[in-house]
């Protein structure tokens, strides 16, 4: 039976195939009509509700503004390409980003969860596609990564977890987070049992991430030489305070993290895991999350943070709505912009006023779909 | 409720009927009542014994006045059979559908017309028909009884468990690719841990990315298509049963809230 009409994600499809043939080898200029006429022409012919898909323009940097910029591609969760092509579009698509940005960012954080299962094949993949990434890549761990085989694969291809470096007057500590107490051993679980225990989100059966005793040891080392009046910005996969426990949301010790980034006056911390638009702040610490390449989070049913702008429920029947990748723009006196930019929506800004003023200044866009 | 009998009995023929011819075998049981012997049709009652020839050929109506014969007999033969019954009359014999119901014909006591009084709220309200045939309160047994009601403590705790094996099931089946039918490793809680942003609650509502209302069931199914990437499950699938089954016991104590966006 041949459909009388064609269905909404067909034409969603013709749509976006149309706007992307006429991208090619446009310039920036040439490249702003074309993203307004696509979202005009949709608009006009009603065919689909404005979000679906309209090309939107790329957040780029106030010149105004001193201070430098960094990008980040995160938890890009790659199967095998064999197995899953999906994720694998969706980091291509992270990766064509960043290099476009202009200026380049000075460099590009991965915030962890490269892999689905931690598997030497996914994290090879994943490797050789960040390679593609014209600025410098700096690596995170996620626990996707690691608890196949407890970091082994991971660490001889990215070298060490914890590690730190300055950048234009910036501290950076890249900080593992999602350490484990041993669940596996009374349960005789196989290491991908384990593995596929910790990649449920929802499974009680998992202990909580934490830095744990020896990560904090080797933070409080790496920053004892560090003056106080220095900006910090800190990685880390987990956010480094307590959202919702039950899905890891969560860091079991992030009281104790917290205490040792307290004596700075400006502390930044970017954390992966969460997929989805998130901001907090806790005394002098700033807290963003990052968004996810493969598939937004809802938010948890409690203890999400008041500071926090909503992202709109995404569209179950657009692959990349409710994803994406970003950039975090630091300014001369330490505190960070954060740009989510959200694929096929319109780039959401969170500010350091905005955090600083605890929400009073500076609000980003409203959501009109929320979470229930 | 005797319109209601009628067509539970008719039901429990036809599934008796069809029983051997690719049912699922899995589920549903089935009453098996007595071949015609005239060339008629057999209907019978919901309890599964009680069964009648009707003079009619298979795939022809009878009257309504035709079919409540039926259903009157029927229920006659069954309340001799069981003299004990606590049978409530006044509600039995209530047969006046009610415009609003829109549930099925006379299926409890709420369905009473308007005029009853029994609606909340109705500012003059009649005195209730129904407590006119009863004997006064301190005769009545301490309970209202009857075969419907008549389950203990125990029966509801195997009911319990039965509804919570299946929903455990579901569980398995949201968590795991396989079982879904996916073929690139993806599973439902994946983007819906503990089921959360399903809400199912909301539907039935009109998808605008389907063009047409949607149950549950279709979401669930686009996404086994889609980002799953399996086939579509059909309506009687065990296991689309048990993922509805699993997800609408995420959202216990919800708001039905149809159609909301």
């Amino acid at each position: 039976m041949a459909p009388k009409h064609k269905s909404v994600e067909t034409r969603f499809m013709e749509a976006r195939d149309e706007a992307l043939r006429a991208l090619r080898g446009l310039d920036r200029r040439s490249f702003l009509k074309v993203a307004a006429a696509s979202a005009g022409a949709v608009l006009a012919r009603g065919l689909l509700p404005p979000h679906a898909f309209q090309l939107v323009n790329v957040a780029y940097a106030d010149p105004a503004q001193p201070g430098w910029s960094f990008a980040y591609i995160s938890d890009t969760h790659l199967y095998e390409k064999k197995l899953n092509e999906r994720f694998v579009r969706a980091v291509l698509k992270a990766v064509d980003d960043v290099n476009a940005l202009s200026p380049q960012p000075d460099f590009v954080l991965f915030g962890g969860d490269l892999a689905q299962l931690g598997k030497p094949e996914e994290l090879a993949m994943g490797r050789d596609i960040l390679k593609e990434v014209k600025a410098p890549v700096k690596m995170m761990v996620g626990e996707h990564d690691w608890f196949l085989d407890l970091g082994e694969h991971w660490k001889s291809m990215f070298g060490p977890v914890n590690y730190s470096f300055d950048h234009k007057g910036v501290h950076v500590v890249v900080l593992m987070s999602v350490v484990e107490r041993d669940f596996w051993t009374a349960r005789k679980m196989t290491p991908l049992e384990r593995m596929q225990t910790v990649a449920g989100l929802d499974n009680g059966t998992q202990s909580r991430f934490e830095v744990g005793e020896e990560g904090r040891a080797w933070l409080k080392g790496d920053l004892a030489k560090v003056a106080h009046t220095t900006p910090l910005l800190v990685f880390s996969h987990s956010p480094l305070y307590k959202y919702y426990r039950d899905w890891n949301f969560w860091t079991e010790d992030a009281d104790e993290v917290q205490a040792i980034l307290k004596p700075y006056a400006h502390v930044t911390v970017v954390h992966g895991h969460t997929h989805q638009l998130l901001s907090n702040r806790i005394g002098n610490i700033h807290f963003h999350g990052m968004l996810s390449t493969a598939w937004p989070w809802p938010y948890a049913p409690t203890g999400l943070p008041p500071l926090t702008v909503m992202m709109n429920r995404a569209d179950p029947f657009d692959q990349f709505d409710g994803t994406g990748d970003g950039r975090v723009v630091m300014h001369a006196d330490g505190v960070a912009d954060k740009i989510y930019n959200l694929w096929d929506r319109n780039p959401v800004t969170v500010r350091a006023s905005f955090l600083a003023s605890n929400g009073a200044r500076d609000k980003p866009m409203a959501t009109k779909l929320v979470t229930y | 409720m005797r319109a209601l009998l009628m067509a539970l009995g008719i039901a429990a023929a036809m599934v008796g009927g069809l029983g051997g011819l690719g049912a699922r075998a899995d589920e549903r049981p089935h009453h098996a009542l007595k071949k015609a012997q005239h060339g008629g049709t057999v209907v019978g009652l919901c309890d599964g014994e009680t069964a009648t020839e009707v003079d009619v050929a298979p795939g022809h109506a009878l009257s309504p006045q035709e079919a409540q014969a039926v259903s009157d007999k029927l229920m006659k033969e069954w309340r001799d059979k069981h003299p004990e019954a606590s049978w409530d009359d006044t509600v039995a014999q209530n047969t006046t559908p009610s415009p609003d119901v829109g549930h099925g014909a006379g299926t409890s006591k709420h369905n009473a017309p308007p005029s009853g009084g029994a609606q909340k709220g109705a500012p003059e309200a009649q005195p209730q028909p129904t407590t006119s045939t009863r004997a006064p309160a301190a005769t009545q047994p301490h309970e209202q009884t009857g075969t419907y009601g008549a389950y203990d403590a125990r029966d509801e705790l195997v009911w319990r468990s039965e509804t919570q094996k299946f929903v455990d099931e579901g569980n398995r089946i949201f968590h795991d690719a396989k079982q879904l039918g996916g073929t690139i490793g993806i599973s439902c809680d994946m983007c819906h841990p503990n089921a959360a942003n399903t809400h199912p609650e909301t539907y039935p509502k009109f998808q605008v990315q389907l063009q047409r209302v949607a149950l549950l069931r279709d979401m669930i199914n686009w996404c086994i298509e889609n980002p799953v990437k399996g086939k579509a499950l059909p309506d009687d699938s065990r296991t689309l049963r048990a993922l509805e089954a699993y997800i609408l016991a995420q959202r216990k104590g919800q708001k039905l809230d149809y159609g909301k966006h």
